[in-house]
Parts: C-alpha cells; structure tokens; sequence
C-alpha cells in the first residue's frame, strides 16, 4: 500500500531532478475545467499532461486549471502559452491528444495544427 | 457528467473560486441503509437563503459568460434519479456545504468513478487549497488531509507532477480498500 511516509523519498528523488533542470522559463498548459470541460472529458486530459510532464522529465513546463473558456461546444479545451507568450489553444481534447500535444508541441516546439482552434469554430461555437 | 467523481470534481470547483481555504470532501456508503452520501464542504464566502433557493433551480448563476448554472442542478439530478436528492447549508461568510445522497442499489445510481484522479487533479489545480478527504463505510474510515503531505514533502510545492501522480495513487487504494467489498454494487 501506497503511504505519506514514501512521500518523504520522493521529495528528494524529485528535488534531484529538479537540480538537473535548466531555468528557462517554459510552457504553461492550462485546462478549462468549468462544468462543461468536465463533463466533456476535462479531468482525464488534465491527468494526461501530467502524467506526460513526469514521464518526459518536463517538470519545469506547468499544468494547470482555468474555469469556463467561453465556447462549451468545443470543450474539452486546452490553452498553451510559449515562454514567449504566444498563445495555442487546442479544442475537443481527449487524451491520446494531449500526449501529441505533448510530443510535438512541447518536447519539439511544433504546435498540432489539426487540433487547434479555427476561425470558423469560433463562429459556429 | 457519467460517474459521481466527475460532479464531486465539478462540486470542488464551486468552492475553489469563492474565497476558500480548505475543501473537506467526504463518500460516506452505509450498506445497511442502502445509502451513499457525497458531501463537499467548504469555508468559502458562502450564499445568502436567497441565493442557496436559487441555485437549487435550474439554472441560476453569477457567473458571466453563460446565463445558466449548471452544476449544482445536475447534481440535484443525478441524486434525485437515483433514490436521493442534495441539499445545501451556506452561511455568508462562513462557508457551503453541498450534500447529495443516493440510493446504492438504485439501478440508476451513477457509478463512483476515479476519486484518486478527481483528487489529484483538484490539488494540482488549486495547490494553495488544504483538501480533506473522508472515506467510511459501515465499519471503518480513511482520512486524507493536504497538510499531512505537504508535513512529508516540505519545501518542495504539492504541485510537483511526481507527488500529484503517487498522490491519485494512494487515495485510489485507499477507495479500493473502504469500498472493496461494496465496490461492485457502488460501481454498478
Ligand atoms: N461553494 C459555494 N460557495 C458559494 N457560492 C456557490 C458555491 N457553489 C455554488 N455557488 C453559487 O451557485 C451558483 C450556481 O452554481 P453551479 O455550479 O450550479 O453553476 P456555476 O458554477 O455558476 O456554473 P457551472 O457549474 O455550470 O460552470 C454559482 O454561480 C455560485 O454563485
Ligand atoms: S460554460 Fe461551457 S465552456 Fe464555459
Ligand atoms: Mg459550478
């Protein structure tokens, strides 16, 4: 059975790695999780992330929640901000995306075109 | 929302966004009175009777990008499809408390779902909350507080995806393990 008291051993093994990291500042993933975003699959998408940000290494890159992101229709939504500021967000994810999002847009730094959000949703949502 | 974990997920969030500082969230399965109770209970800056009347029906809300809340009401229709019904006491500046209570062998109980995960995720989203967690059956507890990790981890921030991942792990057993024998009938 899992217990508090291994926390303690993974603080150091994380704090570790953590020394290993450089400091530039890095991506923000942020998931919508109003009602919406979690009747839409929200949770699990979140979980993917970070899940994907520990496996990879890339506890520098942050993970976190926001509330309504306005347009329900294309919930699950996911908005990603570059070091830089620029802004991605990404529209009905599920997790197998995310993981892609992950890969391709921050181990590589190639936005995925095919989940991001149109003009055209925008109208329809 | 398909399973009870996500509107305990959407519940929590209710109370992470009025001021809160700690969020006790309790599931509660007495086998013998054939009762589920679901509870999230907050110090938050709370409703006045007015608005707890409103928010009971469909669809009132202060929120400002949609006319209509959504959340409680689905709540309330979740429990009252399955043999219960919710209720809410709030106090204006003293914080919520929203109950839901199911019928377990009610065929149209929702299912428990992934508390671990709803856990998880709502401490990684509000890291600078304290969360209490209260698991009891008929014959015994589990109590999960934040400030007993954060006692083990220090300085490092609760927020760490290493911590978060043992975290949804650990509360996941402890479900498994009050609900085990129940689990089944509880996750239909
Ligand atoms: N814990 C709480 N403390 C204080 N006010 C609350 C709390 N929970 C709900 N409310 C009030 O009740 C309203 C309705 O809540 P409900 O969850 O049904 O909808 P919502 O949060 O406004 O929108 P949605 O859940 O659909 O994203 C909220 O807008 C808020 O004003
Ligand atoms: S109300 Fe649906 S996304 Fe905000
Ligand atoms: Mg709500």
């Amino acid at each position: 059975m899992k217990s508090l008291a291994e926390l303690a051993e993974l603080r150091q093994k994380s704090l570790d790695k953590m020394n290993m990291r450089n400091t530039d500042t890095r991506e923000r993933i942020v998931v919508g999780m109003a009602t919406c975003g979690i009747a839409a699959g929200a949770r699990p998408v979140m979980n993917t992330f970070v899940e994907e940000v520990n496996k990879r290494h890339l506890g520098d890159v942050s993970v976190g929640m926001t509330g309504c992101m306005g347009m329900c229709a294309l919930e699950p939504m996911v908005d990603v901000y570059d070091a830089d500021g620029t802004k991605t967000t990404y529209i009905h994810m599920t997790p197998e995306k995310a993981k892609r999002v992950v890969a391709e847009h921050i181990v590589n730094g190639q936005p995925v075109e095919e989940f991001t959000i149109t003009a055209k949703d925008q109208n329809n949502a | 929302m398909t399973d009870l974990s996500l509107h305990l997920m959407d519940i929590m969030q209710n109370s992470a966004v009025v001021g809160s500082t700690y969020i006790e969230v309790g599931i509660k399965a007495e086998k013998k009175k054939n009762l589920l109770t679901l509870y999230v209970k907050d110090d938050g800056w709370g409703m006045d009777e007015e608005t707890v009347r409103k928010v009971s029906d469909p669809f009132y809300t202060t929120r400002t990008t949609r006319k209509a809340g959504l959340g409680i009401p689905l709540l309330r229709m979740s429990a009252e499809m399955a043999g219960g019904g919710i209720s809410i006491e709030s106090e204006p500046g003293r914080g919520t408390t929203v109950t839901a209570v199911y019928e377990i062998d009610n065929i149209d109980r929702k299912p428990l779902g992934d508390v671990g995960e709803t856990m998880a995720i709502s401490i990684m989203g509000n890291p600078e909350l304290e969360y209490h967690l209260l698991l009891s059956n008929d014959d015994e507890e589990y109590v999960f507080r934040t400030e007993d990790v954060r006692k083990q981890i220090g300085d490092l921030p609760i927020n760490d995806t290493v911590i978060i991942g043992y975290l949804k792990e650990m509360i996941s057993e402890q479900v498994n393990r009050i609900f085990g024998g129940i689990l089944n009938e509880i996750i239909s």
